[in-house]
């Protein structure tokens, strides 16, 4: 993103004198150009001009030679001899160029220069040095440098050289001392990714005086008609436009000839451009660089001999290749936009660059070119957005033409570029420039002045409304029945309507002006839905049982397939796959929750911690068998209800799951308690004790491995300590139970490490959203008794306790089970259930003869599963 | 036995001698044992009383009362003991189960909540406090819902600006004719704007809070799973002023009374006006100042367009504020690592709460 140097700025605004950094981008924030950040000056310390007293070369055993200089740095920095008289300070020059009465950059001890570079005396060659003489390259002000700094070569004119005195600040000389602002610059203001853009927002800002440079150079350029062939021929040929706008709607070219190759760049302009962030090459390009910071219009410059005319604006062909100046081959698109010229009378046929993006290597300018072309277009946002896309190729000319170029500055952007190259690179600038021009004038809005009062709630006379817009550059008319007609600028493509003017007058007037109201929504469907709270509800009670809640990332691959012993192709083809995922071995969304939560589990033991007991609500992914294909539909534009279906199913099922995983000990070994490792039960327990938070009855039936229940992976499960979760409708909606022992080994886990997995969004969908009924308690006596059970193995608990609760009916209050005992009395395959019953009578009090009776109901039943109770 | 029947004098001293035993007993055991020594069966008040009958009339009644008065008073000796002793006792007894307090007990462990669910919990209620609804959205959505009808077209710079997770497919064209599925995992809560536009009906006051997606890799302060909370209110009338208000209230509930926003110029699709919100932070590390909390604006009209409505006919605001960055904000986290990770340390320090 762009820096902003105050020192530039000021050529086309009015600034304080003692405008700092942060000021500025104070004022800047203020009107939307945000802070990217402030970069503080790479050099520090005393770096001061010296004046070379006299030196010696001295040859050294290494074939090199060294200075050893005496250095007027002024009267604070010289030393001091034993006499207590100020003299130069001793200092080794390695440079060539060093020369007496030179006027150098001296860093002395303490100073840093960029790289964390610190300048102190040290011994060197026989002398002590106590300082160094910087070259351009030492202060990072050029990537190479051949000597050091002479300041007399350095631009200034005779009566700055005047000035400069040994001791001076030379940071400040260089304007090396000062911070620089870089800032932000969002899509549509396109017109500030340049000083021009940034100094009117900076006047807009603080209302100093602004100096568009643009018209005067405009009118400095040669007048010529609309779509005029001057010195180089040239034509637009776009076949393939993109949503029928053309690539290209403006292509001006200038030619300056008889151009000095070896000219070099001003100094005070390569500051600038280094400054900027931009690094330095012959005159012309740094040129072209000065110009689109300074205006914001990209320019490209050709060697005016190479290219062979006419050149030719238009879209690539399908496959046709481009070295681009970076060196990288490119095959181009039929998308792409290029620009090519006619060798050999074959029109078009050689392509130069990809137009608004980056040159390519031949025709480029060099050091012998002579007679300069100078392109100044304005290209299709999109055009070029998607060639920087393409190609991964972001530069500063297609950033500038994403976002919107002015497309009326052409002539004068060229001008300036004509200017600069004819002062510093002598030659001459012709007069008959090539203009092909299909751009229209913007059309006028029709703006409705109260919407600034609609939008922003701002009360603003339509006077001042039209003001504002006229000083952001709209022409301005009408205004009596309250309807301004508002013709934008054309360096604001983003203008458009009436809501953009309301931002503009808004953010002028200043956002802070709008005053402070709280909307009162009306009472409509308010507070949490109930699966809402049935959600949080989950969410609290796995909490509130001691486990620990956690967040994974829902991105699963091969690797943890294999850890849960998946079927992967299976999986993958009930998958959502990312396109471009960022771990690329988990490129895959999670079908299930616990798939993630592993990982956490994981990683929490990996860093010594015990009794992982965590858990995890979120969304899970599946693709289903009636997933229509989603169309592209155009935005601002209601989808019929037909759409909007498809919209919604051609989605994958999106369930919300919470999974828990157990590890180590269910109770801690303590002074006072026993402890207990996890196991299947733990997770069960969990289930239903989720179950009676949300008021449903979840069953638990044995899981079948052999015959796998709802989907259920079996190599994931341990094929004995598993059950089914089902609601009382009979829907699979989890699993819990413990990990397969091989899981548990692939997942780094303990053995019997315990794990649950619930469909919410199946569990709330069969959830009562009827108000509890409440049943009578009974204030009768209870009965107590225990019973026992001789039944056969295979019978369940679930099935027994569904027989003694047919049996007790409603005079059976509660049942627990206390105890399971398996003995030879009891004869082969068989086991004894025991359990504590409450009976209670909704409407008597019961007598022994009532308790028998009951009994008695209760094991007729339990005699139907083969069972018979224990005496 | 005497003539008289019995020994008067021996009996008084006796029963005297059984108070005096009584009074001094120091257990209930040994209170129960002077009851028996001197009132029990075998005791000589009740030989003398078994033996009442046999005395002539006249003695009988007097010796009756005698009897009477005697058991009276070692019945008194002996309430009043008893209460003593069982107070002692008592004593004792509560002294024997001291124990030590500070030794370990975990009998029922807390778990933990993540912070950064309790926070998403915390904003909602505040959107049901001010009568809004709250939505969620699908996490897997169409390019439709999360670019499209948000205005941000095919070529918008700014749906490149979003680094976006695509899903992959070639059943569906986009509009550039590339093949692909039309979805995305959503780079914004704002997703779900025009489909609660669209099926929920205005007027519209709902905050879209949920998971979103970004392809930044992670590291101190990115994620590129990461949590957003949209508020999105269409009515008429609305203006700014009532999104600086609901902001404000916003940042009162998340931070504290002295925090309130201040509105930059900024640039959405969906917006216009648009601006940058930033919160001013009463407890900003190195002191009190502004930080970057979110965007929002003025419904864009070809967003009301896109759900069917009139521009025209009505206005409406919207924001959307990150939930990580409110979190490490006001929990002074240093590093997103640690949000994400999933240690349960972490979690665990903020218990049910946040």
């Amino acid at each position: 993103m762009p820096m902003v140097d105050i020192d530039w700025l000021k050529e086309h605004v009015s600034v304080p004198d003692d405008l700092t950094v942060e000021q500025l981008s104070q004022d800047l924030v203020k009107v939307g150009l945000e802070t990217e950040d402030i970069h503080p000056s790479t050099v520090t310390g005393p770096v001061v001009v010296g004046r070379i007293v006299d030196f010696d070369r001295e040859p050294q055993s290494n074939g090199k030679t060294v200075s050893w200089c005496h250095i007027d740095v002024g009267e604070k920095y010289n030393d001091t001899d034993e006499n207590g008289n100020k003299v130069p300070r001793g200092i080794i020059c390695g440079a060539p160029n060093v020369a007496k009465d030179a006027l150098v950059v001296v860093a002395l001890p303490g100073a840093v220069l960029p790289g964390d570079f610190e300048i102190a005396t040290r011994k060197t060659y026989g002398h002590t040095s106590e300082g160094m003489c910087c070259s351009s390259k030492e202060l990072g002000l050029s990537a190479e440098a051949d000597g050091i700094i002479i300041l007399t070569e350095e631009g200034f004119s005779k009566e700055e050289i005047k000035d400069i005195k040994p001791g001076d600040d030379a940071l400040a000389l260089l304007k090396l001392d000062r911070p620089i602002l870089e800032i932000n610059i969002t899509p549509d203001r396109g017109y500030a990714f340049s000083y021009r853009g940034v100094a009117r927002e900076y006047h807009h800002s603080t209302g100093r005086a602004y100096t568009d440079p643009v018209p005067a150079l405009a009118a400095a350029a040669p007048k010529v008609d609309k779509n005029h062939i001057g010195d180089v021929a040239a034509k637009i040929e776009d076949n393939d436009p993109i949503h029928g706008v053309p690539g290209c709607d403006r292509y001006y070219l200038r030619t300056v000839t008889g151009f000095d190759p070896n000219a070099e760049t001003p100094n005070w302009m390569r500051r600038r451009l280094v400054r900027a962030g931009v690094r330095t090459h012959s005159l012309a390009v740094d040129i072209t660089n000065y110009v689109m910071l300074d205006l914001g219009q990209p320019l490209h410059a050709y060697d005016l001999d190479k290219v062979a005319q006419p050149i030719v604006v238009r879209r690539a062909s399908e496959g046709e290749k481009l070295t681009t100046l970076d060196g990288v081959s490119r095959t181009l698109s039929h998308e792409d936009l290029v620009i090519a010229d006619s060798p050999d009378g074959n029109e078009g046929s050689r392509v130069l660059g990809l137009a608004g993006d980056m040159g390519g290597a031949f025709s480029e300018v060099t050091s012998s070119t002579r007679n300069v072309l100078i392109e100044a277009a304005h290209f299709d946002q999109v055009t070029v957005a998607r060639t920087a896309r393409r190609h991964k190729l972001p530069t500063d000319a297609s950033h500038r033409f994403e976002r919107g170029v002015d497309d009326q500055m052409q002539p004068a952007a060229a001008q300036y570029a004509a200017d600069l190259l004819t002062r510093y690179g002598q030659g001459e600038a012709s007069d008959n420039p090539t203009d092909l021009d299909s751009t229209t004038p913007r059309k006028p809005i029709l703006f409705k002045a109260d919407w600034v009062k609609r939008l922003a709630n701002l009360d603003l006379p339509i006077d001042e409304i039209s003001d504002i817009l006229t000083d952001i550059g709209c022409v301005v008319a009408g205004g009596g029945n309250g309807i301004l007609s508002v013709t934008p600028p054309s360096w604001r493509p983003d203008l458009n309507i009436a809501p953009d003017l309301v931002e503009e007058v808004a953010r002028i007037v200043g956002y802070d002006k709008i005053p402070v109201e709280i909307p009162s929504a009306p009472v409509k469907d308010t507070g949490l839905t109930l699966d809402q709270r049935r959600y949080r509800a989950v969410a609290n009670d796995l909490a509130e049982a001691g486990l620990t809640e956690t967040l994974s990332y829902p991105f699963v691959g091969d690797e943890d397939y294999e850890a849960f012993a998946l079927d992967a192709d299976a999986v993958k083809a009930q998958s959502v796959q990312i396109t471009n995922p960022l771990a690329g071995d988990r490129p895959f969304l999670r079908t299930h929750v616990l798939y993630t939560l592993a990982r956490i589990a994981r990683r929490n033991i990996g860093r010594g911690l015990t009794n992982v007991q965590i858990y995890e609500l979120g969304t899970c992914f599946r693709l289903h068998d009636d997933m229509p294909v989603i169309p592209a539909l155009p935005g601002g534009v209601r989808p019929t209800d037909e759409q909007l279906e498809v919209l919604e199913k051609g989605l994958p099922d999106q369930p919300k799951e919470a999974a828990a995983l157990l590890t180590g000990q269910a109770v801690n070994p303590g002074w006072y308690k026993e402890s207990r490792a996890i196991d299947y039960s733990d997770a069960l327990a969990l289930v239903d004790r989720l179950g009676r938070e949300l008021g449903i009855d979840l069953r638990f039936e044995q899981f079948d491995p052999d015959n796998p229940q709802a989907g259920i992976n079996a190599a994931t499960w341990h094929p004995g300590r598993t059950a089914v979760v089902r609601t009382p409708k009979g829907t699979a909606v989890g699993v819990a139970g413990e990990l397969h022992p091989q899981v548990c080994r692939n997942l780094g886990l303990p053995d019997h490490s315990a794990a649950l997995d619930l469909n919410l969004t199946a569990i709330f969908a069969e959830l009562s959203t009827q108000p509890l009924q409440a049943m009578t308690i009974s204030t009768f006596p209870p009965v107590r008794e225990d019973l026992a059970f001789n039944v056969p193995e295979e019978v369940t608990a679930a099935t027994l306790m569904d027989a003694i609760r047919r049996g007790g009916a409603d005079d059976l209050e509660s049942m627990r089970l206390f105890d399971v005992y398996r003995g030879e009395d009891l004869g082969q395959g068989r086991k004894s259930l025991a359990f504590s019953v409450v009976y209670r009578s909704p409407s008597k009090t019961l007598r022994s003869n009532d308790a028998r009776a009951i009994r008695k109901r209760i094991v007729d039943e339990v005699k139907k599963l083969g069972g018979k109770i224990r005496q | 036995m005497a003539d008289q029947g019995f020994d008067k004098d021996e009996l008084v001293n006796t029963i005297h001698e059984g108070i005096e035993a009584v009074n001094a007993a120091d257990s209930s055991a040994k209170l129960h044992e002077a009851r028996n020594t001197y009132v029990g069966k075998d005791s000589l008040i009740a030989h003398v009383q078994h033996g009442l009958g046999s005395l002539p009339v006249d003695q009988r009644k007097e010796a009756g009362q005698l009897l009477g008065k005697l058991r009276a008073e070692f019945g008194r000796a002996y309430g009043a003991r008893s209460e003593q002793i069982k107070a002692i006792e008592q004593q004792q007894r509560l002294r024997d189960e001291k124990v030590d307090v500070t030794l370990p007990v975990d009998r029922h462990p807390l778990g933990a909540r993540h912070p950064l669910s309790k926070l998403m919990e915390d904003i909602q209620d505040f959107f049901v406090s001010m009568g809004w609804v709250i939505s969620e959205g699908p996490e897997v959505d169409s390019e439709w819902f999360d670019f499209d009808s948000l205005n941000f077209g095919p070529d918008h710079p700014a749906r490149q600006m979003q680094d976006t997770f695509y899903v992959k497919g070639d059943k569906a064209v986009d509009a550039a004719g590339f093949k692909g599925s039309n979805m995305v995992l959503r780079t914004q809560t704002s997703s779900d704007q025009v489909r609660g536009l669209i099926h929920r009906g205005v007027p519209l006051y709902m905050a879209c809070t949920g998971r979103v997606y970004r392809t930044d890799e992670l590291d101190a302060t990115h994620t590129p799973v990461f949590h957003q909370c949209e508020a999105l209110a269409v009515d008429k009338g609305l203006t700014m002023s009532d999104l600086k208000g609901t902001l404000d209230a916003l940042a009162v509930a998340m931070f504290g009374p002295e925090a309130h926003t201040r509105l930059r110029p900024s640039y959405f699709p969906f917006t216009e006006p648009s601006a940058e919100m930033d919160l001013w932070f009463p407890d900003k590390k190195g002191g009190a100042g502004w930080i970057e909390w979110g965007g929002c604006g003025m419904v864009h009209p070809n967003v009301l367009r896109s759900a069917g409505l009139d521009p025209d006919e009505y206005t409406g605001f919207a924001f959307g504020v990150g939930v990580e960055r409110a979190l490490l904000l006001r929990h002074d986290i240093n590093d997103m690592h640690d949000l994400v990770e999933g240690d349960v340390r972490f979690s665990q320090q903020f218990a049910m709460g946040e």
